[in-house]
């Protein structure tokens, strides 16, 4: 078959090849548009004050109680798993001997931890923090099951933060007489900063749009918490309760279009951020 | 004079944070310990009490009559993530091929976006647009709207942006000589492409396509919504059909006892599907290292 096409001299194949990938670019594109299309369509008209009155009750099913919880809920997640993994890259970058059975261990823990799907975490949210340590339904314990959850992304986007430092900014400071934990802290880290920004706000995306890993930590209680031991819904959860009621179509559509919208922003800031990084890099 | 305190402080504080940056990084290998030990704590006892071949193999889940087999929901998750790959790997190469390959400069910047921002849309949105769109029209074509193609359809489109990124990567990592001979011995531009770069981007091509498995495997919200639930074996691919994920959701709201840990038995299974992914993912990746 292909000895007789190449003896031709009309070729048939080339044009069709390349028929069949933009065909197949242009499903995806047509993909993407219809999804954020339809839904901002179906929800932009409405997104009525009422929608985002201070309180929820059954009528307004206001989406402010679930965005401030979103919020609070991003911070203590942020707060526990971006020091952690921001520590665990300087010390697999700038510490560990490259390729030693400790970073071995630690590589293969982060990759496992990536891997697991986010209903594994919830569930084991609900064993260890809701159950074993008798934090109950908790915006604590959702917080918690997320840091875990977040940390190998804050851990691998730093480590390439810092790897895309020059060794030269490094060698520069130990030929002043810097230790290492001065080159650390004053060369190195400052270098990376838009690195990590980005993968700190990548995270703050899946914060915002995790759902599965919550139902069974942070629980569905829609009203802002007094303490950190109160149930609390975040957005995505609210939205999950709201389908699956199937009673307040539009208002669904609505908060789709909010949560989207919020989710797409963090992203694009993210990106944003690497690019800055990306710059920085080719003009040194 | 106070020079020497100085530097003993210093070489004292080096150490120390030294040890802190160390803790650190274990952490992730406790969390790992933790989950592994609390999954299977309290997981393997229930299914040693159902006994592991009824529990694996059996084909009828009734909690409400210790009926406990697991069987329907790891076909379910097994044909949901077939169909997913179906529908998601062909569209998803072909998408990476054209933007590493084919794509003009000035098109690149608008649809690198569009797939980063359909890797960045959360899976309950997804599912939203799954139950509005998907599901009608799956029911005025095939009669059921909620059913294995319909989460399929839809699992496929969820594993897309990973398909295409990480294919993508490995296509422009192909040395430009691969592409370069394959012209100059008179092939197409299309023809070097296809027979020869891309074969040789395979190992990149198979591990977005495993990675893909992983995502398809471990998503639950959005095919809650589609995939309509039944938990048993299907007979078609337009019946209705549970996955391992769905299970756990749906139930552990209310489930106690024996039910409750069959269901964390559930979660267990699938902690070992997906560590065998990661452990094919981790072998790929070294062959393709060496």
């Amino acid at each position: 078959m292909k000895k007789t096409s190449e003896k031709k001299r009309f070729d048939l194949l080339s044009p069709l090849l390349r028929l069949l990938t933009w065909s197949a670019a242009a499903l995806t594109t047509l993909i993407v548009l219809y999804l954020v299309g339809y839904i901002l369509i179906k929800g932009v008209p409405h997104l009525t004050p009422s929608l985002f009155a201070w309180t929820y009750t059954s009528e307004n099913v206001s989406l402010t109680p679930a965005l401030v919880n979103t919020l609070l809920m991003t911070l203590l997640a942020l707060l526990l798993s971006a020091p952690l993994g921001i520590c665990s890259a300087v010390f697999l970058v700038e510490y560990a001997k490259r390729g030693s059975k400790v970073v071995k261990v630690i590589r293969l823990a982060s990759e496992t931890l990536a891997g697991i799907p986010s209903i594994v975490y919830g569930l084991f949210g609900l064993i260890f923090f809701v159950v074993t340590m008798h934090w109950g339904y908790s915006i604590l314990a959702g917080g918690f099951t997320l840091a875990i959850m977040v940390l190998p992304l804050i851990m691998r986007t730093t480590e390439e933060a810092l790897l895309s430092v020059p060794d030269t900014y490094r060698e520069g400071a130990f030929g002043l007489g810097a230790g290492r934990l001065r080159t650390v802290f004053r060369i190195v880290l400052p270098a990376a900063v838009p690195g990590i920004l980005a993968g700190i706000i990548l995270a703050v995306g899946r914060v915002v749009g995790e759902t599965a890993a919550l139902i069974f930590t942070a629980g569905t209680l829609a009203q802002i918490p007094k303490s950190p031991l109160e149930s609390a819904r975040t957005l995505s959860v609210h939205m999950y309760n709201l389908s699956s009621e199937g009673l307040h179509i539009n208002q669904t559509y609505a908060t789709a279009v909010v949560l989207m919208l919020l989710v797409l922003g963090i992203n694009a800031l993210s990106s944003a951020l690497a690019r800055m990084l990306g710059g920085g890099k080719s003009s040194k | 004079m106070n020079r020497r305190p100085d530097y003993s402080f210093r070489s004292f504080l080096e150490i120390v944070m030294e040890v802190i940056f160390l803790l650190a990084a274990c952490v992730s290998v406790l969390c790992v310990a933790l989950i592994c030990v609390f999954l299977f704590a309290n997981g393997l006892p229930a299914i040693g009490k159902i006994g592991p071949l009824q529990f694996l193999l059996g084909t009828k889940w009734k909690p409400g009559n210790d009926l406990f087999g697991i069987a329907p929901m790891i076909l379910g998750s097994l044909y949901v993530t077939a169909g997913a790959i179906l529908v998601g790997v062909p569209v998803g190469v072909l998408t990476a091929l054209f933007l590493a390959r084919f794509c003009p400069r000035k098109l690149y910047q608008i649809l690198r976006p569009a797939v980063n921002l359909m890797a960045g849309l959360p899976s309950i949105i997804y599912g939203f647009f799954g139950l509005v769109v998907l599901v009608p029209w799956m029911r005025g074509l095939f009669g059921a709207g909620k059913s294995i193609l319909t989460a399929a359809i839809l699992l496929g489109i969820m594993i897309l942006p990973t398909v295409i990124s990480v294919s993508e990567s490995a296509l422009r990592a192909v040395p430009a000589q691969y592409y370069e001979g394959a012209l100059a011995l008179g092939a197409t531009h299309e023809r070097s492409v296809f027979f020869m770069v891309l074969p040789a981007a395979k190992s990149g091509v198979t591990a977005s396509i495993v990675l893909g498995i992983g995502r398809a495997v471990g998503e639950t919200m959005a095919v809650i919504m589609v995939a309509g639930n039944q938990a048993m074996i299907p007979e078609s691919i337009t019946s209705g059909v549970r996955t391992l994920t769905a299970n756990i959701v749906l139930e552990m709201g209310y489930a106690a006892d024996l039910h409750r840990e069959a269901l964390i038995a559930t979660a267990a299974v699938l902690f070992v599907f997906i560590l065998l992914i990661n452990l094919l993912l981790s072998l790929m990746k070294r062959r393709t290292a060496k």
